[in-house]
């Protein structure tokens, strides 16, 4: 039977057979169609990229307001864009681990306070332009200059100089930090010439794309850039289609308007799934969607009434019920699974009992209000009201407030003692409690302050000794489960679809979705 | 004639009054919405020092007023200013987006006007017999569901389960020649013309059975004409003017209100420039759309009003 399916796979990859005789076949020799359908996936793969063509993908988040410079760029659709025709000095692996990309290679001295990161031998822009250390150079200069808009200023404002030498840019920090080559990573680092700053716009880099046709908000065509050094790239052509609407994404992708979607309603996945030309990827990654307590506001100022309310949510009915079991529970820290150094905690549960205790202990019993709206995560309204029950249950009185979706981020999120919102995670653990757990950072949006969590969160920046490292984001893991303002009862999965016109998706790729948004320049037309 | 144009003139001088107004009102929403462009533009994502940045780079530290005149200041010169969000020309978007809008107006309009008015015409043939309560009940069934639901359910049975037609208009592009554009229209086509049509033939059926009534109709039926060139020569001439006053309120929305048809189906017309501008703020945009769509109405009624006017010789010869 083996050599038999192995002829049927050769057809297949010859063109000789559709995919769907080949499941048909198959079996009529006692296969099953999943089983089948893995089988051919992995023919597929074995055979190789193959090139040409064109991918066409319908992609959620893009807006006519967009910009084309990487430095403003804030949505899937612009990230997208970036990867088309930039790269930045490094990468993130699938594996989580960084390595180099505009830069070959790159170490730091022993205390983590300077990087020499050394450009790649013979790299030239997609305009003949050579890239240099200035470039690089510049394209800090820009992003963390005094009147930046970047959207990177947070993640490099602790770059205290960045100095070109030869081929190497030498970068010097305010303070140690171990995390700069994944920080660095970030797509709105993209290397311009002269750092953008003549032309932010151009859309010039090193990537493995030329874009041809830009229509903000709506259409965005790429070809193969022909000069590309690396091996990204298989598609001859690339086009970008803006879909916001979630049901017009997925009619496009089910009638082959399209080949590839992301943000696949959680609700409709399972459906998406059964069609048997269309494959649904999920991918586990770092977000995560929150309830946050101002912990310097009355009554969340008191630890107790934190406790009651972690106590007093049903975090396994939330990834059932909001997410359709796409997601994990969280454990009422930002790190997950997913994070290089991440250590597991006891995993806090449900107990009403344990809530009602600390309530009372707290002396507070009052309402709590809890403002919420449709835009703070996918589902919140309905997880609100789930909290509002399960609270319900251990004798607190949540008051659920819904806000208009139309300016939360400004009024509400940030501003209102306890209101539910969501994070898209970061690379490193570093990065993401730096940017909202460190007392003083901006975006501390449950004012969580310990000066004991800054100690540590300082430094482990500069420990280069990974066993400690790791001790160090596990103890801060603890004070932030016991003591923050936090409560994060799930990550979300991401969910992504392709048609079997596509091949070549990696299941398991570190980082956010359409495997870290490298999808397209990795799959190509079967 | 003279005082056609003599009124003529007075409409299109209110007219002017009404879009400076709305102008003022579109300037005023927009600031009593909570949070500014600079907000929106950065999302969550908003750095202090990046805020302070992008608002003194936008100019949006200067007082209200003063904003207010400097952009009408450029409008009465002919330039609508560019973009806070993109910095892109507003004029050179918008046209071409008001384009693809006209366009899928212009096809649901040439559709669904005659339609509407053919099937009024049948129903009052017809009335109160099987053929008018037909088409009574369909239109009016179409016209109450909403039209975003209209637009999923044709969009999964035609677009992804028959797959007859595109399920969305990604496929419409300024580059494609007209058979592509037409088919990618389809759809949203199909769905105006079931929205808008229950209006227009309900008031051509209403008008027509309302002249119906009169001596001339009797005099024409004794004449011995048949009862359908009774009602296309003799009764639907009197009834023209409250039908065009309907069918030009029903084209005006083709135009201003197809927001949700064009973000529903991907179509990249005025609608969904406006409401991408209008979640991050952008005054001028809106502004602009703002106008665009005032001055379309505004237009509309008034060709209205002077074909009601030209097709009534009582009103035409005042005394």
């Amino acid at each position: 039977m083996n050599n038999h399916m192995d002829y049927l796979k050769q057809r297949v990859l010859a063109g000789l057979m559709s995919r769907r005789e080949f499941i048909g076949r198959a079996g009529a020799l006692g296969v099953s169609a999943a089983f089948a359908n893995t089988m051919l996936s992995h023919a597929v793969h074995a055979a190789g990229p193959k090139k040409g063509g064109t991918i066409r993908m319908g992609f959620q988040g893009g807006s006519t307001t967009d910009s084309l410079d990487p430095a403003l760029a804030t949505n899937q659709v612009a990230l997208m864009v970036i990867r088309m025709w930039g790269e930045g000095l490094t990468e993130l692996g699938d594996d989580g681990s960084i390595r180099g990309k505009v830069a070959e290679s790159f170490s730091s001295s022993p205390d983590a306070r300077v990087w020499t990161f050394r450009v790649r031998q013979g790299l030239t822009f997609s305009n003949g332009q050579p890239v240099t250390a200035e470039d690089v150079v510049a394209t800090i200069d820009r992003h963390a200059g005094e009147d930046t808009k970047s959207g990177a200023l947070g993640i490099i404002r602790g770059i205290k100089s960045a100095k070109a030498d030869g081929r190497d840019v030498i970068i010097e920090l305010e303070t140690p930090n171990a995390d700069l080559p994944y920080l660095i990573s970030d797509y709105h680092l993209a290397i311009q010439p002269n750092g953008g700053k003549d032309a932010p716009d151009a859309a010039i880099g090193t990537g493995p794309y030329i874009l041809k046709e830009v229509e903000m908000g709506v259409r965005f065509v790429a070809e193969k850039n022909p000069n590309y050094w690396g091996d990204l790239g298989h598609a001859q052509t690339l086009e970008l289609l803006v879909i916001n609407d979630n049901t017009a994404r997925v009619a496009a992708l089910q009638s082959g308007q399209v080949d590839m979607i992301d943000r696949v309603p959680p609700r409709t996945a399972g459906l998406v799934a059964r069609a048997p030309n269309i494959n649904v990827h999920k991918t586990s990654g770092p977000g995560h969607y929150v309830f946050i307590m101002h912990c310097d506001t009355a009554p969340f100022d008191n630890n107790d009434v934190r406790l009651a309310l972690k106590y007093g949510i049903n975090r396994q009915e939330m990834v059932d019920k909001i997410l359709f079991g796409y997601g994990s529970v969280g454990n009422d820290t930002p790190i997950n699974a997913s994070y290089p150094m991440y250590s597991e905690l006891p995993q806090r549960e449900y107990d009403p009992e344990k809530a009602a205790f600390h309530m009372k202990k707290s002396g507070y019993d009052g309402p709590i209000v809890l403002r919420t709206s449709d835009n703070s995560f996918p589902g919140a309204p309905d997880a609100s009201a789930l909290f509002q029950q399960s609270c319900a249950g251990a004798g607190i009185n949540l008051e659920v407030k819904r806000e208009p979706n139309d300016g939360y981020w400004s009024e509400v999120w940030n501003k209102q003692p306890f209101c539910t919102s969501y994070w898209g995670g970061r690379p490193v653990q570093d990065q993401m409690y730096s940017t909202a757990y460190l007392s003083s950072a901006d975006w501390n949006d449950t004012r969580f302050k310990s000066e004991q969590f800054d100690q540590l969160l300082i430094a482990a920046r500069a420990e280069l000794d990974q066993g400690k490292r790791k001790q160090m984001y596990a103890d801060m893991g603890t004070i932030l489960h016991n003591e923050g303002g936090l409560i994060c009862p799930m990550f979300n999965d991401f969910i992504d679809a392709s048609s079997d016109r596509l091949a070549g998706w990696v299941e398991g790729v570190n980082g956010f979705a359409l495997m870290n948004s490298y999808a397209p320049l990795r799959m190509w037309v079967a | 004639m003279a005082p056609i144009l003599k009124l003529i003139a007075q409409r299109v001088a209110l007219g002017l009054l009404l879009l400076f107004m709305v102008s003022v009102l579109i300037f005023i929403g927009t600031l009593i919405l909570p949070g500014d462009v600079a907000q929106s533009i950065l999302g969550q994502s908003a750095t202090p020092e990046a805020l302070a940045n992008l608002r003194r780079d936008l100019g949006l530290n200067d007082p209200p007023v003063q904003r207010y005149f400097a952009w009408l200041g450029g409008v009465l010169q002919g330039d609508l200013g560019t973009a806070l969000t993109s910095g892109q020309d507003i004029a050179s978007v918008m046209w071409a987006r008001l384009g693809n809008t006209l366009f899928l107006a212009f096809w649901a309009a040439a559709i669904s006007v005659p339609l509407a008015i053919f099937l009024g015409l049948l129903a009052v043939r017809y009335r109160d017999r099987w053929p008018d309560k037909l088409i009574s009940g369909v239109t009016l069934a179409s016209i109450s569901v909403p039209e975003f639901l209209i637009a999923y359910v044709l969009m999964f049975f035609i677009g992804v389960k028959l797959r007859w037609l595109n399920p969305t208009a990604i496929g419409f592009r300024p580059d494609a020649d007209v058979f592509t554009k037409l088919e990618a229209i389809a759809l949203p086509v199909a769905v105006l013309t079931l929205v808008v049509l229950a209006h227009m033939m309900r008031m051509t059926r209403a008008a027509i059975l309302n002249v119906m009534q009169s001596a001339y109709i009797e005099t024409a039926e004794l004449k011995g004409l048949t009862l359908f060139s009774v009602i296309w020569r003799h009764a639907f001439p009197n009834s023209i003017a409250p039908v065009v006053n309907v069918v030009m309120l029903n084209l005006a929305y083709l135009v201003v209100g197809v927001v949700v048809i064009e973000v529903v189906f991907v179509y990249p017309g005025m609608g969904q420039y406006l409401v991408d501008h209008v979640s991050k703020r952008d005054v001028p945009v809106v502004q602009a759309c703002g106008l665009v769509f005032a001055a379309v109405y505004i237009g509309l009624n008034l060709i209205a009003d002077i074909v009601s006017i030209v097709s009534n010789p009582r009103l035409r010869h005042p005394k």
